[in-house]
């Protein structure tokens, strides 16, 4: 559990650092901590970003927000290290930073209207700006609901709070906490099965998880004699052929 | 005001599959053709390559092939009287971007239509009564039977080395293959591509219902193949990234392997990409274009080129549009149902089935192409008696695996979090046990569907939104009800150790979630300048030198994948403009 009295800054600081030691080998011993319900010494709300490289775009809140979200939708456990050691908080970042992040492949004329679900996504935000105002709105509902920011929560609130979200219980003002729930838990998603190129899915984590075997994928020569056999190989990337 | 450029024989609007085998064919004749592009030129040796082609994210979410809304997207609404709102992001279809089109990142499947879909109406008429027909549903005939097309759908098979087992061959029905099938009069020119385990577990619960499983024909060939052009398709190498990327062994057909290399060789044709066609030259009086205008998008500076004979190759939505921004013929209304133009919009029953867990099996959902998968046609069309079942049309229904990349893939039994430790080990026991029955079912026209002019966005051209209005109806609830009926009998033949729930789509239409990208209609084809855009030769009854390609000529949707008309219409169409057309230039029928 974060100690409230360190500012979060430095307490950021000093997370990234302990991220580092988490990605590079996770201890058995916080994974078996885990597993019992026992929160590890280094708290899994906060262990920001795994490479120490900094940010290009997310404040340290949003930071803190998001580390905190990927770990609870992404426990670590005996099946993979937490969200924020898979790198998806660094995913995250590079995502909002890049193109798609700005608006890129969106049309964004006005004028803009309420809408039903089925006729798809009609804010003005760009995903950037949709995440920066989905964290105010929620940090802000957490804090008048619970007192404290979303990433100061223990590990079971933090479980609560983002259900409340899913079932669309939760009452952000001016924004659709069920609409920036799914947007969450997507762009996690996608941080922790996409290739690592990206900066999530640290050493293939989620791809060893399930047996994808990633590249190169050419499978004339095993579609037939491996019919109802596993196929199982150590997974490759982009990076390793590049 | 626009450079005008030297008049050419013959300009292309829009260069994917049905823009390169008209330019490829016009070009044969001795035409000096242009062929215009919105998009970028793809180089398949560099944009389709390894290891980038291999990315789940940047190919799968986000789109790197696909049109791009902010040039131009369409508005949405469900029914007249409502306000329509732009669709802000690609969602529920996918049209391509750059030259080769949609086909870059189409997955392959590869139909030739029923001899009974090119009828549609009269074939009901005749097995049913005229009074079956809901009076709202405004299905019509093709203007050309399946035999007449028969051969130009062989010249197509020809061209993408399609790979699949004849069930009807001269007439002669073959086990094994799709009995309900058309005549052909050739066997596939590629046999199938290797099936999955899945497809050989549900191939054999659909016989012992007295089904007839065939396999599924498809453009990713199963092994090298020269084609009629003398270019050479490599062998699928099954990796898995079919839909939405391109494919780096050549083995999926498209016009970069199949027709362009040809093409690009020949000085009589000249690709002019980035070039965004914005409107027609239309003269009313003469009832023929002059030529298009369009917007080099590199500079924003725009050219007017003449030509003798203009092509809309664009898809179905940019063939509409290009029409109602030159003024060519009548808009729809669905009030008076006048006018043609953006009338009998279909789009495709998709995405839905019955997913099932075994656990005592393992099937490599990443290994496998479209094509790897058996189908059956037992409830497609009407190949079933439709007699008190109040509708009309169907499914194809399949099975197999091939795209088990994990962003999208992750099946878990109903019941399971999506999110958490119970997620993570429920996603891991399942992404090698589940198995899909999936359908795509017939989507048959309705007055109310229809597309017309937004009259409050813009593209970034400055011109008017096409308005799609856009529903399911009765009769498209009842295919899937009835055709998930059928899934759930054969899912419990296949005995799973979990079964899963039904998903059928319910409620209004919903343009967010991927469904397909097999829109049509719109400039439909017909016999009646009433109730038709184009005529059999795809001709426009309003500009004789005006054709109109690809699936906005489709009446109504079947429950087949429309590529392979597709296709075989361009090659339909070349054909009447070759032999036809240029001997006598005019109407090729008077209405």
């Amino acid at each position: 559990m974060a100690d409230e009295s360190i500012p979060r800054r430095q307490f950021l600081k000093s997370a990234a650092v302990a991220g580092t030691a988490a990605a590079a080998s996770v201890t058995p011993a916080a994974v078996a901590a885990q597993s019992a319900g026992v929160q590890p010494a280094a708290p899994a709300s906060a262990t920001v970003n795994p490479d120490s490289e900094g940010m290009l775009t997310l404040t340290s809140t949003e930071a803190a927000f998001f580390s905190a979200a990927a770990d609870t939708l992404i426990p670590a456990d005996s099946l993979s290290p937490s969200g924020t050691e898979c790198g998806v908080v660094t995913f995250i970042d590079r995502q909002l930073a890049s193109a798609w992040g700005g608006g890129a492949k969106m049309y964004r004329n006005g004028p803009f209207r309420k809408a039903k679900p089925e006729y798809g996504y009609q804010l003005p935000l760009t995903p950037r700006e949709f995440f920066a105002a989905g964290i105010v709105a929620t940090n802000a509902w957490v804090n008048k609901t619970r007192g404290k920011d979303f990433d100061r929560l223990a590990a079971k609130e933090r479980d609560e709070v983002l259900k409340l979200m899913e079932q669309g219980k939760a009452e952000l003002a001016d924004f659709n906490g069920k609409d920036f729930f799914e947007a969450l838990l997507q762009i996690t998603m996608e941080g922790f099965f996409a290739d690592p190129i990206y900066g999530g899915n640290k050493n293939k984590v989620s791809w060893k998880m399930i047996g994808y075997p990633g590249l190169p994928a050419t499978y004339a020569n095993v579609m037939e004699s491996h019919r109802n056999k596993l196929y199982k190989v150590e997974p490759q990337s982009i990076a390793d052929f590049s | 005001m626009a450079t005008r450029l030297k008049e050419v024989d013959a300009v292309m609007v829009g260069m994917g599959w049905t823009g390169s085998i008209l330019a490829r064919e016009l070009t044969k004749a001795g035409l000096r053709v242009v062929g215009l592009e919105r998009g970028p030129d793809i180089k398949p040796s560099e944009d389709f390559a390894m290891p980038q082609i291999r990315d789940e994210l940047r190919y799968v979410q986000r789109l790197e092939q696909i049109q791009d809304p902010a040039m131009e997207t369409l508005t949405f609404r469900h029914r007249p009287g409502e306000s329509a709102l732009p669709m802000r992001r690609m969602g529920s279809f996918l049209p391509g971007n750059g030259v080769g089109g949609a086909a870059n990142h189409w997955g392959g499947q590869h139909w030739r239509y029923l001899p009974s879909d090119h009828l549609t109406r009269s074939n009901i008429v005749n097995r049913y009564g005229a009074k079956s027909i809901p009076e709202d549903m405004t299905i019509q005939d093709w203007a050309m039977t399946y035999e007449e097309l028969e051969p130009y759908y062989d010249r197509f098979d020809k061209l993408c080395g399609v790979s699949g087992k004849a069930g009807n061959l001269k007439g002669q029905k073959i086990d094994g293959g799709n009995v309900f099938e058309g005549p052909r009069q050739n066997e596939y020119p590629t046999p199938p591509v290797k099936v999955t385990e899945s497809a050989m577990m549900y191939a054999k619960a659909c016989r012992e219902l007295g089904y007839h499983p065939f396999p599924q024909p498809a453009s990713t060939v199963s092994q090298p193949y020269t084609n009629s052009e003398g270019l050479t398709l490599g062998g699928c190498q099954y990796c898995g990234h079919c839909e939405r990327a391109g494919c780096e062994a050549n083995a999926k057909a498209g016009p970069h392997v199949c027709v362009l290399p040809v093409l690009r060789a020949d000085p009589k044709f000249e690709l002019r990409p980035r070039s965004w066609v914005s409107r027609l030259t239309y003269d009313k009086n003469a009832k023929k274009v002059t030529g298009v205008v369009y917007t080099d998008t590199r500079t924003g500076e725009e050219f007017e080129q003449p030509a003798g004979i203009v092509v809309l190759s664009a898809y179905v939505f940019g063939n509409i549009s290009l029409l109602l921004h030159s003024g060519i013929g009548e808009q729809y209304d669905p009030v008076t149902q006048k006018g043609a133009v953006g009338r009998n919009y279909c789009y495709q029953l998709s995405r839905i089935g019955l997913t099932m867990f075994f656990n005592d099996k393992t099937f490599n959902p990443f290994m496998g192409s479209p094509g790897s998968m058996m189908v059956i046609d037992d409830f497609d069309g009407d190949n079933f008696d439709h007699s008190g079942l109040g509708f009309f049309g169907g499914c194809r229904i399949q099975t197999g695996h091939g795209e088990g990349r994990p962003i999208n893939y992750r099946p878990t039994p109903p019941g399971t979090p999506r999110w958490g430790s119970a997620w993570k080990k429920a996603a891991v026991d399942n992404y090698q046990r589940a198995l899909t029955i999936g359908m795509s079912g017939s989507n048959y026209a309705n007055r109310y569907n229809f597309v017309d002019l937004d009259p409050t966005y813009k593209d970034q051209l400055g011109r008017p939104l096409l308005r799609l209005t856009y529903n399911f109806v009765e009769n498209d609830y009842k295919v899937a009800e009835y055709c998930m009926g059928k899934i759930v009998e054969i899912a419990k033949v296949m005995n799973p150790s979990v079964m899963g729930s039904p998903r059928l789509r319910k409620g209004d239409y919903d343009i967010v979630p991927y469904q397909s990208t097999h829109n049509t209609g719109g400039t439909v084809m017909g016999n009646d300048p009433k109730t038709s855009v184009v005529n059999r030769y795809l001709q426009s009854w309003d500009a004789s030198n005006l054709f109109i390609m690809g699936a906005s000529t489709f009446p109504q949707q079947p429950a087949y994948n429309p590529t392979g008309p597709v296709g075989a219409l361009a090659y339909w169409a070349a054909d009447a403009i070759t032999s036809k057309y240029l001997k006598n230039p005019g109407p090729l029928v008077h209405a």
